[in-house]
């Protein structure tokens, strides 16, 4: 290999392997948020009974949660591409539970998709069964992922992350049906919504001081340090100013300040977990990044790509923006 | 590795499971089977999509919105389970085979991020456009969308055929040592992405789903026809999906014998495999081959075959013409892949490709004379073959898979050397068995949908349903006969 235009030997810039551990918690986050809202939908969807609001439930998320959901496959790829040992080990060390996740995702999927093909009640019964039941169990089963890749195997860190991970998603549903619905509705969602956050919030500082005083995944030292408290300061902020504005009705401010729930959290597990990547192990960035040729031209070539993503992502939300019309999954 | 040491007896007493090795191959090999149906129909789905929204689009007809819509609503269908299934997979290379990401995560980790950021974005999200947005857009756009979600469909499959044509014949890479770890660094990208396998695999791959997805819409066409003969609007789909199975299918018999010769060249134990070829020399070709005994049925090297042959017409066509030709055989090898699957497989797929040549040209010959819909036969005989292009893809890919064994990344590093050391036998069958029970419920699913969709068809055009539940459709204006 003489005549590439990459340099073989070297990043092409210093901090590469540090920008590839922010793109890949950049795609989770956006995993988090975007169908952090959809399982939320999906959750706040077991409190509806009557048969028009669930069908402008599923309408608010049908356009939307294929792309949304995408994001997690571009996570689970981008952390393959630039640090295969930890995707191997962290899937690995974690199998029933990754497994569990998305025999979630795959009952989630599906629920709405069965549910719009047949006019039957014990049939909709089911799919709904589904999609809630999908909708409650892949956050849980993720953020409980997620717990073990910041806190080994701490039981209870673990399971409040996956709870923590539930709540906000209902958090953001909440927010994001109240933006998109008529004000009936709106109004009896943001009980719920403001709820999810109270719940969240005072479950972050639960899970941060168990983390200390148990030094889960060694991480007391961290939780105790300056930007953790001012993510959890910032999301104490967001969160009450959030819950504010949805009792005065500001729903379309209430949704942007829940969105900020989810990006302050990927925040703090990149707190977290730099400058290791992958805590149980003790493995640095640096150290499980792949070689400078093939993060180069991952850089090179899914950079600009990740930008053009971004643009279709505004597309579609604006092709789909305002109030929901009519009902229905399929539009 | 005997099938005795594969299945271990870990269990409590009353209840054997499968070794992590077996249980992870088999969850793979299956969740693969059942995901590449749903990832073909959308790439041969494609060009109908993009074919039926651009006649709308200009002409306005309604006979193509409503086909448009109609095979929309199948795709889109099969994307939800295509997504759905393809998910597991991304994960499965972690959970089940860790070392094999963590040894090839240099070669296959940046592919699999492309498709994911440039392909499977693409198409979910314009899928919400052409779904949703006939009224929120213009037609341009719209037609744009289409043609974007077809992009987004060929080209997830060009960047997952780069991944799996580097296990098949891997270059551009270096072993090196890198935390203790022998792992494969990426030394050339040019040669590592454009192995000698894709472009092989890429058409023949692609190929293999317009048939499918021809022989689908030709077998729902002509049921709908069936129910109710005066129907234009399928008429026209049945002509497109013939006139598509017209090309493909004999492209897939010139380019599967070419194909043939690559393998050799390059594989020449899974080809040595495909024609049960023992013994290094020339080269018979085996129409028919049974085992002497069912124990033979398992065992990975069944050369107990009593068969009926061509004698030299292997070494012809490994060769390209030479009937003296040396084909070399699977007796040089220490280990060989179940020789019987890889055999049988392969003529079931080549046999299935023979007969839609067949099915091609007697809907050409029946489109020459203007009796297409006309002809009852006919009809029937493409209901029947629905699936069957199905069942030749899905044979051809574990021709390709199975074949490789005990190679998961060919002549560099085994499978038994990549299954995860931390997975139990509990764990790996349970979730086998979850998987087995998840997707044959997918599966039917996918199958009433389509059911449901054809019903609702049927409604619309006007053919009663009796209080039995079975269709009735008006007086067949059809002949018996063509």
């Amino acid at each position: 290999m003489t005549d590439l235009l990459l340099p073989v030997d070297a990043y092409l810039v210093e901090w590469l392997p540090e920008i590839w551990f922010g793109a890949v918690l950049f795609a989770l986050g956006m995993y988090v948020i975007l169908d952090g809202f959809d399982f939320g939908i999906g959750i706040l969807y077991a409190t509806r009974t009557d048969e028009h609001e669930r069908e402008t439930l599923l309408a608010a998320f049908g356009p939307v949660w294929d792309a949304n959901e995408v994001w997690i496959v571009a996570f689970g790829t981008m952390l393959l591409a630039a640090f295969p040992r930890v995707y191997s080990r962290l899937l690995a060390d974690n199998y029933l539970l990754a497994i569990g996740f998305v025999l979630a995702l795959v009952f989630r999927g599906v629920g709405p998709e069965l549910r719009e093909q047949r006019d039957d009640e014990w049939w909709k019964r089911y799919a709904d069964y589904a999609f809630v039941g999908g909708s409650v169990f892949a956050p849980l089963l993720f953020g409980m992922l997620a717990g073990r890749w910041l806190f080994g195997e701490a039981t209870l860190p673990v399971v409040l992350t996956g709870i923590g991970l539930v709540a906000v998603s209902i958090a953001t549903g909440a927010a994001f049906l109240a933006a998109k619905t008529e004000p009936g509705l709106a109004s009896e969602l943001h009980a719920y919504g403001i709820g999810a956050t109270l719940a969240y919030l005072g479950g972050v500082v639960v899970l941060l001081g168990v983390v200390v005083l148990t030094d889960a995944g060694g991480a007391a030292d961290t939780v105790l340090s300056l930007p953790v408290a001012a993510v959890v300061v910032l999301s104490v902020t967001v969160g009450l100013g959030g819950s504010v504005l949805a009792r005065h009705g500001q729903y379309r401010a209430w949704l942007a300040s829940a969105l900020m729930l989810p990006t302050l959290l990927t925040i703090l597990v990149a707190v977290l977990l730099y400058p290791t990547i992958y805590p149980p192990t003790g493995l640095l960035v640096r150290e499980a990044i792949v070689s400078p040729l093939a993060l180069n031209l991952v850089t090179v070539l899914g950079f600009p790509v990740l930008l053009l993503v971004l643009w279709y992502f505004k597309f579609l939300y604006g092709v789909f923006s305002g109030p929901i019309e009519g009902e229905g999954y399929r539009g | 590795m005997s099938l005795t040491t594969l299945l271990s007896t870990v269990g409590p007493g009353w209840v054997a499971f499968l070794s992590p090795e077996l249980a992870s191959r088999m969850q793979f090999g299956w969740t693969i089977s059942v995901h590449i149906i749903f990832a073909s129909l959308s790439i041969g789905l494609a060009p109908f999509i993009i074919y039926f929204t651009w006649k709308d689009v200009r002409t306005s007809e309604q006979r193509y919105a409503r086909l448009r819509s109609f095979w929309v609503k199948v795709f889109a269908a099969g994307f939800v389970m295509g997504t759905v299934t393809g998910i597991p997979m991304s994960f499965q290379f972690g959970t089940n085979f860790p070392q094999f990401a963590e040894v090839a995560g240099e070669l296959i980790g940046g592919p699999l991020a492309f498709e994911a950021k440039m392909a499977f974005f693409l198409e979910a999200v314009f899928l919400g456009v052409l779904l949703y947005g006939r009224d929120r857009v213009g037609d341009r756009t719209y037609l744009i969308s289409s043609v974007l979600v077809g992009f987004g469909a060929w080209l997830s499959g060009f960047w997952i055929l780069i991944v799996n044509a580097w296990m098949q014949t891997p270059r551009g890479y270096e072993m090196v040592t890198r935390n203790g770890v022998e792992i494969a660094k990426l030394t050339d990208p040019f040669a590592a992405f454009l192995t000698p396998r894709m472009p092989w695999m890429y058409v023949h791959m692609m190929n293999a789903s317009v048939i499918s997805v021809s022989l689908l819409v030709a077998g729902v066409s002509a049921y709908i026809i069936w129910k109710k003969p005066d129907t234009d609007v399928w008429n026209t789909a049945l002509k497109l999906a013939v006139v598509l199975l017209i090309v493909s299918a004999p492209l897939q018999a010139v380019h599967g014998d070419a194909y043939g010769r690559h393998v050799e060249d390059t594989q020449p134990q899974k080809f040595a495999a495909m024609e049960a070829h023992y013994e290094t020399g020339q080269a018979d070709l085996h129409l028919l081959a049974f085992p002497r005994s069912l124990e033979a049925l398992t065992d990975p090297r069944a050369e107990n075959l009593i068969t009926v042959s061509l004698p030299a017409i292997g070494s012809f066509l490994a060769s390209g013409g030479d009937f003296e030709a040396e084909v070399i055989g699977l007796n040089e090898y220490e280990e060989n892949p179940p020789v019987a699957l890889v055999f049988w497989s392969f003529r079931f797929m080549v046999g299935l490709g023979f007969l839609f040549i067949g099915l091609a040209l007697w809907g050409g010959y029946l489109t020459y004379r203007g009796r297409l819909s006309d002809s009852t036969r006919y009809l029937r005989t493409m209901i029947a073959a629905s699936p069957l292009g199905y069942a030749a893809l899905l044979t051809g890919w574990y021709v390709t898979e199975i074949g490789r064994q005990p190679w998961v990344i060919q002549g560099e590093l085994r499978t038994n050397e990549v299954v995860s050391s931390t997975l139990t036998g509990t764990e790996a069958t349970l979730t086998l068995v979850g998987f087995v029970v998840v997707y044959v419920g997918l599966m039917l699913t996918a199958l009433y949908v389509l059911k449901w969709l054809v019903r609702e068809e049927l409604q619309a055009l006007g053919v009663r349903e009796s209080s039995e539940g079975r269709w009735h459709g008006p007086i067949p204006g059809v002949s018996d006969d063509d």
